[in-house]
């Protein structure tokens, strides 16, 4: 039986993270409180089989994954691994770099937080098929190591690695369609956008 | 001392913290010398403090609450499992 006062004091800390992920995961707010909430369940049924002083938040992340995984992949039967169009290294860099030098009169840092709004970025992230997703929240929203994301997702680090690569580069492509759109940066010639060829990637 | 291939294939991985102490010295290096990298590489450190910072979510009210008073259910359910009718309504 897990010490309720324990449990609470170490793990609701991690309440705030663990919604954001299952915003991100789930794409949907009252999904992700059902979520939240079943994960903390499951977390305190458990709680006796974890090893103090180990990563409680990695295994609390662990068993936010799992459940999304058993919960809502049972609902769309097959996890969605669609594959992601080849995308070249730098791109967004490479497509936003001259509006930088055009904005000069102001810091790199405040324009690219300025650029996209909250949903925007929100948005990109969701848009990734579910397995690249997961990789990338975990590593550039959760800030988990390689080694964490391996465990918490239970697949090879290898695989961590070339899901972070292809997902953020994706993530990037679609931060570039919002700043098309918005005319942040204009259709390059002869290609329309969206519609880019892949390029031969760096070196 | 890294050449500028280097610098962008192990970009993300500097990034990332998962390089070697030597690697990431070698990187570390380079941008110092280098503007066109240094660059590269503040726009990728930026584009992912901006990821980071802009999927924050505020959590729902009550949603804490609710959670905790799930632990209250869970361990009155096990103590008095003899007496449903204890159990406060959900």
């Amino acid at each position: 039986m897990a010490d309720q006062a324990l449990f609470a004091e170490q793990a609701m800390q991690f309440a705030p993270n663990l919604y954001s992920a299952a915003v991100r995961m789930t794409r949907n707010r009252a999904d992700a409180e059902d979520l939240v909430q079943e994960t903390y369940l499951r977390a305190y049924r458990s709680f006796g089989t974890f090893e103090q002083g180990t990563n409680l938040r990695a295994w609390l992340y662990r068993i936010l994954t799992n459940a999304f995984i058993n919960r809502y992949r049972a609902k769309q039967r097959r996890p969605d691994e669609r594959n992601l169009d080849d995308v070249e290294d730098l791109f967004l860099y490479r497509r936003l770099g001259a509006l930088e030098q055009a904005m000069a009169t102001r810091s790199a840092e405040d324009e690219l937080m300025d650029w996209f709004t909250d949903d925007e970025v929100k948005a990109a992230l969701e848009a990734l098929p579910e397995t690249f997703r997961m990789a990338v929240l975990l590593a550039d929203v959760e800030g988990f190591s390689y080694k964490e994301i391996a465990a918490i997702l239970d697949i090879p680090i290898g695989t961590v690695m070339s899901r972070l690569h292809r997902g953020r580069k994706a993530m990037q492509r679609a931060l570039y369609e919002y700043a098309l759109e918005r005319g942040l940066v204009s259709v390059p010639d002869g290609s329309a956008g969206l519609e880019l060829e892949p390029e031969p990637t760096h070196g | 001392m890294a050449d500028c291939d280097q610098v962008l294939r192990e970009l993300y991985g500097f990034l990332d913290g998962e390089l070697t102490p030597e690697a990431k010295s070698a990187i570390g290096h380079h941008l110092d010398g280098c503007l066109d990298c240094l660059q590269v590489y503040d726009f990728h450190a930026e584009l992912r403090t901006v990821v980071a910072h802009k999927c924050q979510e505020q959590v729902p009210p009550g949603l804490l609450d609710r959670i905790q008073a799930c632990f209250g259910l869970e361990g009155s359910d096990r103590a008095a499992d003899h007496d449903r009718t204890a159990r406060p309504p959900v």
